[in-house]
């Protein structure tokens, strides 16, 4: 049963291969068997969670691939109760959002080829999840990111969008660097990419804690760029120029959460050693902080859930820094469905009013029920009020964090303070007031049903989702998903009342500040202007990382461009002109040395009677000779 | 007498009467079908083979062991896609179509004794029973002035290649009486002990042998034949002669270099590592001027041949494993090219390089093809080329042979500039006239075997390179 759960990933692959090399032409069609191909993933999933919950064991199943005397490279697929979640998360939001993007992309001319590249993700997040070794999670990892790269520009004419496109890789590939060289580094104190093997060793303490901490930070530095942490945050915004239904899949839901899947499942090298798994956890809860200021004052409605993103990402990676496997994972999970639903919600009002500016907005709720519902639902659970999905997953974290030490549990509380702001504030612009764009309004409506039914689905997953973990459940996701041993941290009452609280009162500032308008916004912006500007303009990283980074890079490029021209080219023509003159001698040698002077007398002679030089066999003659003389030589050679 | 082992050639032999007679019986009209009866033989050989188990026959004259059952694959691959390819092509032949397949398999079933080959005259037999088939298929074409001339250049340059292997065995049955590989060695090694070391004799013989041989691999300076043969025989048959051939001479080298001879081994090693080293120099650089694909090919394999003798340089079952994993990649990767050529000639009538220019336009799959087999001779990742000369070279350093590797190296850089030329002119040029393509379904397969063949020894080359090991340790004397 289990070991064919390779189909999972192969099955969009497929429908990728069949769009682009037959239904390209068929848009309907493509789109179709796009979507078959993730829902039959789907299926597939459901009974390998089924086999795991019965029997939470981990699964191995591979092949060898490379088998280099000493050094062998093992392909397969690894099943544990973390991969069977992921399978669940990555498949659903996909299926939902394959099916939604037929609404939302319809019209569109390049159709087939977004429902290929979107079949590719798929198949490369899926196969990512269930990679066995670190070999194969990279090239999967990859994948993701060309994937993503080609999603985020999918407009390209649009030179916003192939800037972002562009962006996004080159910032998530600085990371991959870093990765790369931890997967060499620990390869070569371990001897193989396999990760099991690879974590027995470290338990066995067979690898020393030196090599262990600078590899884990070094693939933390991979996990950095793709779940868009500090300081490699600044791609994940501008990467929202891509379709939306994109935003929602690999931007919020799955590609961004491939870093902290990456951090989770390398758990034991993060647990094994402390000084990386406290910097995990630092850049986390600093990421968390940074990025969530920010969102106060976005106006872009896309921009403001990408600065939650990552904001929540940090939460995930201040979890998981501390060990909290748990409490990481089912985050991500949860935060999965709301997210998801939330890009989707904001795709839905796009759609209808062709703008992202919130404040070209308002007013929307009674034209668009569903969608003001699902939104609100979804922001209810981000923001952690009790009983949604959000409540429980961040209640675990902060359990997590106050275990550790209550400075992180600070840092967490008012980071879902800014959360339930940020968040209201939106739905309060967006949904209710007046409309503040006439002409925009009277043309905005609900979105159809393909789009409007996976709202609805995600609005319930973003409710009971979390249900899974509610501590007092016996067997709940933490005796599930777990590191080494399940953790059964008391349910901490206080702590729940602290942080409903706490997002209460975020809410209810929005409330009286953007429904209520008894707290001027624009006297607050002038009060504090200064952090204000520092906010809007996100703390100026893009203008810092252009100075100090964009820039010089630029200049010596230009350098080397120059150098190039001069000195490389010509080195490079010289080299192919010597090349060139050998072969020509060679040639030469060929016709006159080898076929001449081997039968000096006859060639001469030939010369003389050009008439006869077209028959062939003074050349028979000569080949013969050329044999003789040959072992002649050979045998000089050898006796002398 | 265990007459099982040569089932695979009893029934090859019977295949090949049944077409000659069916060929005979039937009209002109019918004889198309003589090409797939001839695949379905194969197909039935292959299976035999597979079913005919090891041991000797004959007092040691007829040996069925790995090493013959990896080679006999090869040769019946090979002969399979030169058949497959020919299917079309010998619609253009007014006479004699019958013939055409029936030599082919002649040749093929002269290859398998060759392979199997335990003594030197039966050697001998079979390595002429090999070559005499494909004198007759260079020149099939015989109202083309050019096969004519193919096939006369080979006859004679064979006759006297065949003497002078003569000669090399009336020297070593002069100095032991001996036929049987292994005897002879035994012979050699105690002679040695009792009178100490031989004269040139022995060096002379060692000579003609790698002389003789040498002809059949296309050796540089036994290569003179190889261009204007492979020029102008009929294409399939180049294909065909450019990689089965030369499978069956290397096999027959490799049995008695590395039985008969292998206490000598200092001697011969150094002799073969110049000439694969001249090849490999010579091969490339005259490559690089050729218009014509066919002689271009002719050059880049007698460059290839160069680095397959690498493995024997090597001198170590690693040498044999790896030299025989490159004969199976090379097998699809050459073939693949000249099926490439074979079905851009059906359609324009051309084999100038020139003529390729805007191939991606006119034909994309064929383009494609042609592009990934001539990568896979030049050794680009993932395919199967790549992998065999990784290993191939990593043999050779692993015994020291460092020499050798560098010019292998630095001649294959050379390689990548000519066959890279062709897909040059296939992407980035455009070509004047609309040619309107449409590959017959024969060719079309024998396409797709070469690139699975290509992409699955490239992917996946254990199971491959563990047969290859296999075969080779039937050498165990080190």
């Amino acid at each position: 049963m289990l070991a064919s759960s390779w189909l999972i990933p192969l099955l969009p692959l497929v429908a990728f291969a069949f769009i682009v090399f037959f239904t390209n032409k068929r848009p309907k069609l493509s789109s179709y068997l796009s979507v078959g191909a993730v829902c039959g993933s789907f299926v597939l999933s459901v009974p390998v969670l089924f086999e795991v919950l019965k029997n939470p064991i981990t699964s191995e199943f591979k092949f060898t691939w490379i088998d280099l005397q000493g050094f062998t490279i093992q392909m397969g697929i690894l099943i544990d109760p973390l991969t069977a979640v992921m399978l669940m998360v990555v498949t659903i939001v996909s299926m939902l959002v394959h099916i939604y993007s037929i609404g939302y992309m319809a019209g569109d001319p390049r159709f087939s080829r977004y429902f290929s590249f979107l079949s590719l993700f798929t198949f490369a997040m899926l196969g990512l999840v269930l990679a066995n070794n670190f070999f194969e999670i990279f090239i999967f990892w990859e994948l993701v990111g060309l994937t993503s790269y080609l999603l985020i520009g999918f407009w390209f004419e649009k030179k916003v969008a192939a800037d972002a496109g562009k962006k996004a890789f080159i910032t998530t590939r600085t990371g991959d660097l870093g990765f790369l060289v931890g997967i060499f580094l620990l390869v070569s104190a371990a001897g193989t990419f396999n990760f099991n093997q690879i974590f027995h060793q470290i338990e066995a303490g067979s690898i020393s804690t030196g090599i262990l901490t600078v590899s884990a930070i070094l693939i933390f530095a991979g996990a950095v760029g793709k779940s868009a942490q500090f300081p490699l945050h600044v791609w994940l915004p501008d990467a929202m120029e891509g379709p939306t239904p994109v935003s929602a899949l690999i931007h919020a839901a799955t590609m961004v959460a491939a870093g902290v899947y990456l951090v989770a499942r390398t758990m034991t090298l993060f647990a094994a050693s402390s000084s990386a798994g406290l910097i995990v956890a630092i850049i986390g809860a600093f990421t968390a902080f940074l990025a969530a200021s920010i969102g106060l004052v976005q106006n872009d409605i896309k921009r403001v859930l990408a600065y939650s993103t990552i904001s929540q990402l940090g939460y995930m990676m201040l979890a998981l820094g501390l060990v909290g496997l748990t409490a990481g994972t089912f985050h991500l999970m949860t935060h999965a469905f709301f997210k998801a639903l939330l890009f989707l919600g904001a795709g839905s009002v796009i759609h209808a009013m062709h703008t992202n500016d919130i404040w070209k907005m308002g007013g929307l709720f009674p034209k668009m029920k569903i969608t003001a519902i699902t939104f609100i639902i979804a922001s209810l659970s981000i923001s952690g009020i009790f009983p949604f999905s959000g409540f429980w997953s961040k209640d675990e974290i902060f359990a997590v964090a106050a275990e550790y030490h209550p400075i992180f549990l600070l840092v967490a509380i008012i980071v879902a303070f800014m959360t339930a702001f940020y968040m209201f504030r939106l739905c309060f612009v967006t949904f209710f007031g007046k409309p503040r764009d006439k002409h925009k309004f009277d043309h905005a409506h609900e979105s159809p049903k393909v789009m409007t039914i996976p709202l609805m689905i995600l609005a319930f997953l973003s409710i009971f989702a979390g249900w899974l973990g509610i501590p007092w459940l016996a067997k709940g996701y933490s005796s599930f998903v777990f590191f080494h041993h399940p953790h059964h941290a008391e349910p901490k009452i206080w702590l729940m009342l602290i942080s409903t609280i706490v997002a209460l009162s975020g809410i209810g500032l929005a409330y009286l500040i953007y429904y209520k308008g008894s707290i001027s916004a624009e006297k607050l912006k002038e009060k504090f202007s200064f952090p204000y500007k520092l906010l809007f303009n996100k703390y100026y990283f893009d203008e810092l990382y252009q100075a100090i980074i964009i820039n010089p890079i630029m200049g010596f490029a230009n350098f080397l461009f120059k150098f190039d021209l001069g000195i490389i080219d010509w080195l490079v023509n010289a080299f192919g002109n010597f090349t060139l003159f050998i072969s020509n001698v060679k040639e030469w040698f060929d016709t006159n040395i080898v076929d001449g002077a081997v039968n000096g007398i006859a060639w001469i002679f030939k010369k003389a009677c050009t008439g006869l030089r077209q028959i062939q066999t003074g050349y028979l003659s000569n080949y013969i000779l050329v044999i003789f003389f040959g072992i002649l030589l050979i045998i000089l050679f050898k006796i002398a | 007498m265990n007459y099982r082992l040569l089932f695979p050639e009893l029934f090859l032999f019977l295949w090949i009467i049944f077409i000659f007679v069916l060929d005979f019986f039937w009209d002109k009209e019918k004889t198309n079908y003589l090409g797939w009866f001839s695949l379905l033989g194969l197909g039935i050989t292959i299976a035999l083979v597979f079913g005919s188990g090891t041991g000797r026959l004959f007092g040691g004259m007829f040996l069925a062991d790995s090493f013959s059952f990896y080679f006999k694959l090869v040769f019946l691959s090979a002969s399979f896609l030169a058949i497959l390819s020919s299917i079309d092509f010998v619609k253009k032949i007014e006479k004699y179509r019958g013939e055409y397949f029936g030599l082919i398999l002649l040749s093929t079933l002269g290859m398998m004794f060759l392979c199997s080959a335990g003594e030197l005259i039966t050697l001998y037999i079979a390595l002429e029973l090999t070559t005499i088939p494909l004198f007759v298929l260079s020149a099939y074409l015989k109202k083309d002035f050019r096969s004519a001339e193919a096939g006369i250049k080979y006859v004679i340059l064979g006759a006297i290649s065949s003497a002078i292997l003569i000669y090399g065995i009336s020297i070593i049955y002069g100095l032991t009486g001996m036929t049987d590989l292994g005897l002879i060695q035994f012979s050699l090694a105690q002679q040695h002990l009792r009178f100490g070391p031989f004269g040139p004799a022995l060096i002379f013989g060692i000579i003609f042998f790698i002389a003789g041989f040498g002809f059949k691999l296309a050796l540089v300076p036994f290569h003179m034949w190889a261009p204007d043969v492979y020029e102008g025989a009929p294409t399939p048959i180049t294909a065909f002669l450019s990689v089965a051939s030369k499978g069956a001479g290397l096999a027959a080298f490799i049995r008695i270099f590395f039985v008969s001879f292998n206490v000598y081994q200092p001697d011969w090693v150094m002799i073969v590592a110049v000439l694969a080293s001249l090849g490999m120099i010579f091969g490339n650089i005259v490559a690089l001027l050729q218009t014509n694909i066919k002689r271009m090919l002719a050059y880049s394999s007698i460059a290839q041949i160069g680095y397959i003798m690498i493995g024997v340089v090597a001198f170590s079952w690693r040498g044999i494993s790896a030299l025989s994993f490159y004969v199976f990649a090379y097998l699809f990767a050459n073939m693949g090219a000249f099926i490439s050529a074979i079905t851009f000639s059906n359609v324009t009538g051309s084999d100038e390089i020139e003529d390729y220019a805007g191939l991606s336009r006119s034909s994309p799959g064929l383009a494609l093809f042609m592009a990934v087999f001539l990568l896979s001779l030049v050794g680009i990742p993932p395919l199967a080329g790549f992998v065999a000369k990784y290993y191939i070279f990593a043999s050779a350093i692993e015994k020291g042979h460092i020499g050798i590797v560098v010019i292998a190296i630095l001649t294959s850089v050379v390689a990548l500039y000519y066959y890279a030329g062709v897909i040059k002119k296939m992407y980035f040029h455009k070509s004047e006239k609309e040619v309107n393509f449409s590959i017959p379904f024969s060719l079309k397969l024998a396409l797709f075997i070469c690139l699975l063949g290509v992409l699955i020894a490239g992917l996946f080359p254990t199971p491959f390179i563990d047969l290859a090991t296999k075969a080779a340790q039937v050498f165990k004397y080190w």
